[in-house]
């Protein structure tokens, strides 16, 4: 492995005292002196920050955005090319197998796509986009911005009191807004379920933003576990763990994210890497599912716990891919991947703890309500 | 108080030997969400993993002390977990054991030698 890589805010964590740990080849805040619990519950009730900046921030231009959004949707099983200026998307990138390769959000910004991907998977990401890119595509990976995230009912109030523009944003929305004296480019989406803000800020302002935004007593400073209970919670997935280069996004869940466009019978049906098996699995079924469990004991279900479908059964119908406390449930949480026979809201299954099958219950996704400003 | 490599404190009380989880084993550990015990009258010998303690973070294990019987065990952390970060070192305590010979726990560390271990 390279030496850790270190980020703008790093001094700023270590200062709000910060526990660092390696994360996808950065040094990381996991938690503060709140920990991980409060700072769930802190997200949940008013406002959380979050230093994102490992992952990967990508601008490509090409003659105009319907030139890039097009060759980009080579990529994509999403409608690039019908997103709106100014617009964000979830997205991601397939394989020839009809497997995930990372997952994103995408931008239209006029004259050029704006693309945020996960940090892990950053430098193949960008190999993918560089090969399946013609000539025309420039792509730029943007190395002197920081990326926050604000999160949280109170985002808006705390946002709006730096820059009033941020109030008129709805859900999805991407600006230009003056923030501490920078050009940020915002957009109003997040990873926690709660309304909220990502922020790219040029990298000699952001510790300049990140202390007006913490000067704020409604906000704290949250880490990396936080943000991964508050998404779990959310029943959004992570890279890795929940989709992989082995899942299908139907599998996933993930099939709204294909705009009817690129569905069979649409104008730009297809055309994607793995398009036979995806969509053909959108007008069928998949084999597998994504699913919301809720143990019924108090024992959390880690990644990679076996599934039954008895307390007896021999051979597991799936397994937990993510799964943990979930602080504002009260209770552990956890998704997994299982045969579609047994993905009814509702299916009693069992988990396999320390070699014990404990009771589980398949339930809907997500397990906290989202609170989107639509 | 004597104190195990593994941050496990460990008290003699008549002669019982009383467990618990170290403050410095606590903060690190996080919010405890999870404890699971021995039953009473378990037979264990040192090193068997006899307690699983989950914080939000991860799962661990807490091995017992020292060859012994399981004659009490704490159900309040069990009822509420988040009982081992507000007072590991009183009302959190785990478990208590009888064991064979209590001169045992002379090869444990003190206070002094356990603060050089962690800090």
């Amino acid at each position: 492995m390279s030496e850790l890589l270190h980020l703008p805010l790093e001094a700023l964590h270590v200062e709000l005292g910060a526990k660092m740990v390696p994360f996808a080849g950065y040094s990381m805040p996991v938690q503060y002196g709140l920990g991980v619990m409060k700072e769930h519950l802190h997200t949940r009730t008013a406002a959380g920050l979050f230093d994102v900046s490992h992952m990967g921030q990508v601008i490509l231009r090409g003659a105009d955005y319907q030139t890039v959004a097009l060759a980009f949707e080579a990529l994509v099983p999403v409608d690039v090319a019908g997103l709106g200026l100014n617009r964000q998307r979830y997205g991601y990138f397939t394989n020839a197998a009809g497997g995930i390769e990372d997952d994103l959000m995408l931008a239209n910004r006029g004259d050029h796509l704006f693309v945020v991907i996960n940090a892990a998977c950053k430098d193949a990401d960008i190999a993918l986009m560089r090969a399946g890119l013609p000539a025309d595509v420039t792509l730029e990976v943007i190395e002197d911005r920081a990326l926050l995230a604000l999160q949280g009912p109170l985002a808006e109030d705390v946002l709006a009191a730096i820059n009033p523009a941020a109030r008129d944003m709805r859900f999805m929305d991407v600006a230009t807004l003056d923030l501490a004296g920078a050009a940020c480019w915002v957009s109003r989406s997040g990873y926690t379920g709660e309304d909220g803000y990502e922020i790219s800020v040029p990298a000699p302002a952001a510790e300049t933003l990140a202390r007006a935004l913490l000067a704020d007593p409604r906000v704290a400073p949250i880490g990396l576990g936080a943000r991964d209970s508050l998404r779990l919670e959310a029943g959004l997935c992570l890279y890795g763990h929940d989709i992989d280069a082995h899942t299908s996004p139907i599998e996933a869940g993930l099939g709204w994210a294909i705009q009817k466009v690129r569905r069979t019978g649409g104008a730009r049906a297809g055309g994607f890497p793995g398009a036979a098996r995806i969509l053909s699995e959108l007008q069928t079924t998949a084999p597998r599912a994504r699913v919301g469990l809720l143990p019924e004991g108090r024992a959390p279900m880690r990644e990679g716990t076996a599934l039954y479908a008895t307390e007896h059964s021999d051979q597991p119908i799936g397994h937990v891919t993510s799964g943990g406390f979930g602080p504002t449930v009260a209770a552990p949480v956890a998704m997994g991947l299982i045969a579609r026979d047994h993905a009814a809201v509702g299916t009693p299954l069992y988990g396999e703890v320390r070699g014990k099958r404990l009771p589980v219950m398949v339930v809907a996704l997500p397990f906290t309500p989202a609170n989107f400003k639509r | 108080m004597k104190f195990t490599e593994d941050h496990e404190w460990l008290r003699i009380e008549g002669d019982l030997v009383v467990v618990g989880i170290t403050e410095h084993a606590s903060t690190q550990l996080g919010d405890v969400v999870f404890v699971e015990l021995p039953e009473v009258g378990t037979m264990v010998a040192a090193g068997d993993e006899i307690v699983v303690i989950e914080s939000v973070k991860a799962a661990s294990d807490i091995a017992a002390p020292l060859d012994g019987e399981i004659v009490e065990i704490n159900e309040a952390i069990v009822e509420e977990p988040s009982k081992v970060n507000a007072d590991p070192l009183g009302d959190a305590w785990f478990f208590k054991m009888k064991v064979d010979d209590l001169s045992l726990l002379d090869q444990f560390m003190d206070e002094d030698e356990y603060k050089d271990l962690v800090d």
